[in-house]
């Protein structure tokens, strides 16, 4: 058998998908925010929900999802995406509506909105990428930059006198009367991604439903912003991140 | 004799170069080319020993810029 044998299109196992368009990322190599925009892609394709979509772009280095992904897209000022994402929802109450939200989007400028829309019970899904420091803008430590971790605004690592302590905004949700599904998860590897995949279904699903707010936490990696390599960052992830930001659903009202 | 033969299709303009595959693929069967760039001037990421791929989607599933394509048959 040789390889044009197999390459037919009845033997495909898994490609890039239709929603996902061929402009080229602009992040950088190995970067999560990639597998999470392929997983949204996927997640979208599998509901059908491709005409009945609306994602709320952040601020940030997913500012240019909007090119990427041939759903309806509205760019939010910075930190805002769930107050325009509530207005979205309230007013087309049939579309599935989320955010895409970074660390420095959702957990610094953008905490109010975060904490009210979950706890108003909003019918969306809110998405936070945690890669724990503002990669967009060159490394800057974020409100979940961990302790003692270096980053281009505290060189020496973070103390909690000076810098304060990390803000743990998915442990806070889990508090809030209007969440139903909570969960943290990564995209380091296959497992995980597929973890991943099947906790954001569940959170779209719940808001499509009109069950509550929903927020997927992912443990990302900054190759860049961690000076690493992207294979490097992965390890250090599990090494530390983990440790503070634990994977696993944290609040399902379902069960 | 294997059972199953699997096969990839690399988008070699869109990859970056970085290296999860690599790491990803059970059977090391995938390394970036040596003294090859892309259009943008990355390195990209080859196939090796094509023949032993049993596409298993590991790589695909990793991949960030979703440019590898998975194939998969039965030998009869």
């Amino acid at each position: 058998m040789t390889k044009d044998d197999i390459i037919q299109p009845e033997n495909l196992v898994i490609k890039k998908p239709e929603l996902m368009n061929d402009t080229v990322m602009h992040y950088c190599p190995g970067c999560s925010h990639g597998v999470v925009h392929k997983l949204i892609a996927e997640i979208i394709e599998e509901m059908e929900l491709s005409e009945k979509t609306i994602g709320i772009c952040p601020v940030g280095c997913a500012v240019f999802a909007y090119r990427y992904l041939d759903i309806d897209w509205q760019e939010a000022a910075h930190g805002r995406a769930p107050a325009v994402a509530t207005a979205c929802k309230r007013l087309w109450k049939d579309r599935l509506v989320f955010t895409y939200q970074g660390d420095g989007d959702l957990a610094c400028i953008g905490a109010c909105e975060t904490i009210h829309a979950l706890n108003r019970g909003e019918k969306i899904t809110i998405i936070f990428i945690n890669n724990a420091i503002y990669g967009m803008t060159g490394g800057q430590m974020a409100p979940t930059t961990l302790l003692g971790m270096k980053t281009s605004t505290c060189p020496y690592g973070r103390v909690p006198e000076l810098h304060g302590y990390p803000l743990n905004i998915t442990d806070l949700a889990t508090h809030l009367e209007g969440t139903a599904y909570v969960s943290r998860q990564s995209v380091h590897n296959v497992a995980a991604i597929r973890k991943a995949k099947s906790a954001i279904k569940k959170a779209f699903e719940n808001s499509m439903n009109g069950i509550g707010s929903n927020l997927v936490e992912i443990v990302s990696t900054c190759s860049t912003g961690w000076k690493k390599t992207p294979v490097e960052a992965n390890e250090w992830m599990e090494k530390n991140m983990f440790e503070f930001y634990q994977l696993g659903d944290l609040k399902d009202i379902k069960q | 004799m294997k059972k199953i033969q699997g096969a990839i299709i690399i988008d070699i303009d869109r990859c970056k170069g970085c290296s999860l595959c690599v790491e990803a693929c059970p059977l090391n069967l995938l390394h970036i080319a040596m003294r090859k760039v892309n259009i943008k001037g990355y390195p990209y990421v080859e196939q090796i020993n094509e023949m032993s791929c049993t596409g298993c989607a590991n790589c695909s599933i990793v991949c960030p810029d979703a440019c590898i394509s998975v194939y998969r048959k039965k030998c009869l």
